[in-house]
């Protein structure tokens, strides 16, 4: 080993990299007993034969066989003398322990004196190389090329240059040629090329612009002079720039996506305590209803038509929405019409209501979480730019977006919608028009409580669904339509993306419980600066 | 009606009083002076639940005091009993000394168990009972009156109001759920040994206690009914019925609503403080929304704006959750909630109220008035 001690450190760290190739090796592994009885073989023989025998091991194209060519390049590669059996000897504080070389099985600890060590020399160290080289970069299979590369690229180990030239000449895989040439350049700076050379080897890391190329050119940045230093220095500060831009891009991403679940909770009851005034405490339950309508539907389509099961949200939200929206209106018949003018206690009776439907809903489905599924098309996750995104928070928020604009619609744009307007303005000049108000009433509470129930069904996505769902929501949203200001979607729309943003920009700072108490106290002193909130309706129909 | 008696208390007023120092005479005397087997005997439970339900009926009064005259509906009023009772908590936690399971004698066991190495600065001075129960007083005092100062000033009523106190109580619970709180955390306070040196698991500790809990019930009645039935209290009804008037009229409307919103909190304290030593334990759930807004039922299910009925509602709405929750866990929420429902729908003026109109007595002031105009968004008649 003295002959070539940074070869031996080099080989150790990235030992640790290759060692999770051994993860997809097992898969590959067509034949371990060959595998081992060539590793075994290695035992006897002069160098020329051992020599053979790597390379042999290097055609076979199984990268089962690294981690016993990284250690034989250490010299950890040795005979147990009890009986002959090649064994990886690692270091285990003061002892020895026996590893397998093909499985990675512990065997036990040793003595260095039961042990033999296989020689090696410096023609067999460039046949390791090589061969370890291949087996990895040279691979045929193009996720193992990839860690390689990756691996090698955080190694920094100069030593792979002549398999990564090799390798980089012969990849078709675009992606792949790309990391292997970001991971040649890397090697380059740890080498005494020229500083040409280096130049454009800082310029090929910037273009990768991530924490690890920052890590690499910050390693340069310390080890080297003059130019290759100004340049590594300008890149990291670009790098670090665009990091912060991308962790803010992620921070109004999440901050959207829970904006979009607060629009959604709050805009059934944009609807029911903005427009018409009605404190419902038994919102959260229309979206618990709409939840549980989810896990219903999905638990009769697993039982009688399981091909159906992607287009289970489709088929609930139509259910939850009638469901919900019944409810609604047996409530605004039963209880809510007898109170109106009374806020207080509308307030009261519907939070009596609140417990009523959440013991019931105890009693039917059971105290604990329901598990409601993600369709194959809302599960996984996609990659913009230096954002990770999943399907099921896009899908949310392009849902909550459509639900809100349809809302809209609705209220702007049709006759239903009209009606509504012109009671919540002037309930005794409609009723002379000849609008049913009663029945204007009792619609639009079952509108706001089917929404609600529409809301319910993507919130079983992302929420549990227990019969304490609706209490998680319920003064989220009565946050957002109050903040927002009483009586204008748009503000409940603001309000939710909003105070979802802020949330989630403390949140790095505070932690997620402080951030959402300093959120509530904000809003607790908003309220005090503009009781009516951001957009309040001005104007006679406000009287006060 | 009520010229005749001393400061206005009314046939009931009289009535309660006189219940509630029988209540705290006789049930000690019921539990400690006859024998285990003797049908007179009272068993140590049932002193101690009835103890709790005369700090709940005194938290109702303190709810009743600004609902009932003065029109706010406040759905954080449990956060100011929660907060007595952390003070409360907190005296009972130093008092446990090194008998802890760590035996700690300064720091409480969850903080060794964090690995704290000090106590903080805000449980100084714990160590002595006056402090604590100055504390229990003054820490709720100041938050109302301080939230009460922004809240009024602004004229956030009606709703509004009542959502901005179950938002306060809300973070609170938030915050006092964070183990940074260096208040127990999810666990709260507990395991609490004596107070004031008298063992808490014993039987005359717990008498003891119960007389104090009447004797403070009492005393709270008294202040609420001095306080309605002078010429502030006179001021706050006229607040209550239409405050845009009374404003205009020339009161400053916000100072009397922070006056009574301030009492209020420090009874509510005072009840939280009391109710600790009784339940052994004191933690972050008792801020939850949920819990005021039952109080505010017990309030409402004996009659709003009657200062007795609230007390009744209380201890009513408790013997029947205690009874439910025992015989048919299931239904109580039903209970409940139908309780809410019915009240509201069918006895505005409570179980008072049924009372006083089978009796057609001369009106008294109503009991159930209609909320103020300014927190009507969409003032509406049934129709």
């Amino acid at each position: 080993m003295a002959t070539d001690p940074s070869f031996g450190a080099v080989l150790r760290r990235s030992l640790v990299a290759f060692v999770l190739l051994l993860g997809l090796a097992v898969q590959a592994a067509a034949d371990t007993d060959t595998l081992s009885a060539r590793i075994t073989a290695l035992a006897n023989g002069d160098f020329a034969t051992k020599e053979a025998i790597i390379v042999e091991l290097a055609a076979m194209g199984d990268a089962a066989a690294v981690p016993a060519l990284l250690a034989f390049g250490n010299g950890d590669l040795q005979i147990r003398k009890s009986d002959r059996k090649v064994i990886i000897a690692v270091r285990d504080g003061n002892l020895l322990k026996a590893v397998d070389p093909v499985t990675g099985a512990d065997l036990g600890a040793v003595d260095s004196g039961a042990l033999d060590r296989i020689r090696v020399n410096n023609n067999l160290r460039r046949a390791l190389r090589a061969a370890v080289g291949s087996l990895t970069l040279l691979s045929k299979d193009v996720t193992v090329r990839r860690r390689a590369a990756e691996s090698v690229f955080k190694s920094l180990d100069p030593t792979a240059l002549e398999t990564l030239d090799q390798a980089i000449q012969v990849e078709t895989d675009e992606r792949v040629r790309r990391l292997m040439v970001q991971a040649r350049a890397a090697a380059i700076l740890q080498t005494d090329r020229p500083e040409t050379e280096k130049l454009e080897a800082v310029a090929i890391i910037a273009e990768r612009g991530d924490q690890d190329a920052r890590g690499v050119l910050s390693a340069v940045a310390t080890s080297s002079e003059g130019e290759v230093k100004t340049r590594a220095l300008a890149a990291i500060a670009l790098i670090e720039q665009s990091l912060v831009m991308w962790e803010a891009g992620q921070n109004i991403w999440y901050g959207i996506s829970l904006g979009s679940v607060l629009l959604l909770a709050a805009i059934g009851l944009a609807i029911t305590f903005g427009v018409m005034g009605v404190i419902n405490m038994a919102h959260g339950e229309m979206v618990m209803i709409g939840a549980y309508v989810t896990f219903a539907v999905q638990e009769v389509i697993r039982t009688s038509a399981p091909w159906l099961f992607d287009a289970s949200l489709l088929i609930a939200l139509p259910l939850a929405f009638l469901t919900a929206g019944a409810v609604g209106v047996a409530i605004e018949r039963g209880i809510i019409r007898w109170l109106y003018g009374r806020p207080l206690e509308t307030l009261l009776a519907t939070w009596g209501l609140s417990l009523v439907l959440q013991q019931a809903v105890r009693s039917i489905f059971g105290p604990s979480n329901r598990e409601v599924g993600a369709p194959s098309w809302m599960s996984g996750a996609f990659e913009l730019g230096g954002l990770t995104l999943t399907y099921g928070r896009a899908w949310i928020i392009v849902f909550a977006i459509m639900v809100f604009a349809l809302l809209v619609v609705v209220l702007k744009h049709t006759a239903f919608g009209l009606q509504v307007r012109a009671v919540t303005q002037n309930r005794r000049m409609a009723s002379s028009m000849g609008i049913r108000t009663t029945w204007v009433d009792a619609m639009t509470f079952g509108l706001g409580s089917g929404i609600a129930g529409i809301a319910g069904v993507a919130l079983s996505q992302i929420d549990n669904v227990s019969p304490n769902l609706g209490q998680s929501y319920i003064i989220d949203s009565f946050m957002v339509v109050v903040f927002g200001g009483v009586g204008n979607l748009w503000g409940t729309l603001v309000g939710a993306l909003t105070l979802g943003i802020v949330n989630k920009f403390l949140e790095p700072y505070a932690g997620a419980v402080l951030g959402k108490i300093l959120v509530l106290v904000f809003i607790i002193l908003f309220i005090q600066k503009r009781p009516r909130g951001m957009f309040a309706l001005k104007g006679r129909a406000v009287e006060s | 009606m009520a010229r005749a008696m001393p400061l206005g208390l009314g046939r009931s007023g009289v009535a309660f009083l006189v219940i509630v120092a029988a209540a705290g005479v006789l049930v000690p005397f019921l539990n400690l002076a006859t024998s285990v087997d003797s049908p007179w005997h009272v068993p140590t439970t049932t002193v101690v639940l009835f103890g709790k339900y005369l700090c709940f009926a005194l938290l109702a009064l303190s709810i009743d005091l600004v609902w009932g005259y003065c029109g706010i509906l406040s759905l954080g009023h449990g956060a100011f009993f929660a907060l007595g009772g952390y003070a409360m908590g907190m005296h009972l936690m130093r008092e446990i000394g090194s008998r802890g399971v760590y035996g700690n004698p300064v720091l409480p066991d969850f903080m060794v168990f964090l690995n704290w190495k000090e106590l903080p600065w805000y449980w100084f001075g714990f160590d002595q009972f006056w402090f604590a129960a100055i504390m229990a007083l003054l820490v709720p005092g100041a938050l109302a009156f301080v939230f009460g100062a922004f809240a009024f000033r602004s004229r956030v009523t009606g709703v509004y109001l009542s959502i901005i106190t179950q938002a306060m109580t809300f973070a609170l619970m938030l915050a006092f759920f964070r183990n940074d709180m260096g208040l127990g955390g999810n666990n709260g306070l507990t395991d609490f040994k004596d107070v004031l040196g008298f063992d808490l698991q014993k039987s005359a500790t717990r008498c003891g206690l119960f007389t104090l809990s009447a004797a403070a019930l009492a005393g709270g009645f008294l202040v609420c009914r001095a306080i309605v039935s002078s010429k502030l209290g006179k001021v706050l009804v006229a607040v209550r019925d239409a405050e845009s008037r009374t404003r205009f009229i020339g009161y400053r409307v916000e100072r009397f609503k922070l006056f009574v919103f301030a009492v209020s909190a420090m009874m509510a304290g005072l009840a939280g403080a009391l109710y600790v030593p009784q339940v052994g334990i004191i933690n972050p759930g008792e801020f939850a929304p949920a819990n005021s807004i039952e109080a505010v039922i017990w309030v409402a299910v004996g009659g709003r704006g009657t200062l007795v009925g609230a007390a009744l509602g209380a201890v009513v709405v408790n013997v029947g959750k205690s009874w439910f929750t025992g015989a048919l866990p299931e239904f109580w929420l039903f209970a409940l909630g139908g309780l809410f429902i019915f009240v509201t729908l069918f006895l505005p003026k409570g179980l008072l109220g049924l009372v006083g109109t089978r009796r057609a007595r001369p009106p008294e002031p109503p009991a159930a008035m209609p909320a103020p105009l300014e927190s009507v968004v969409d003032r509406r008649a049934a129709e």
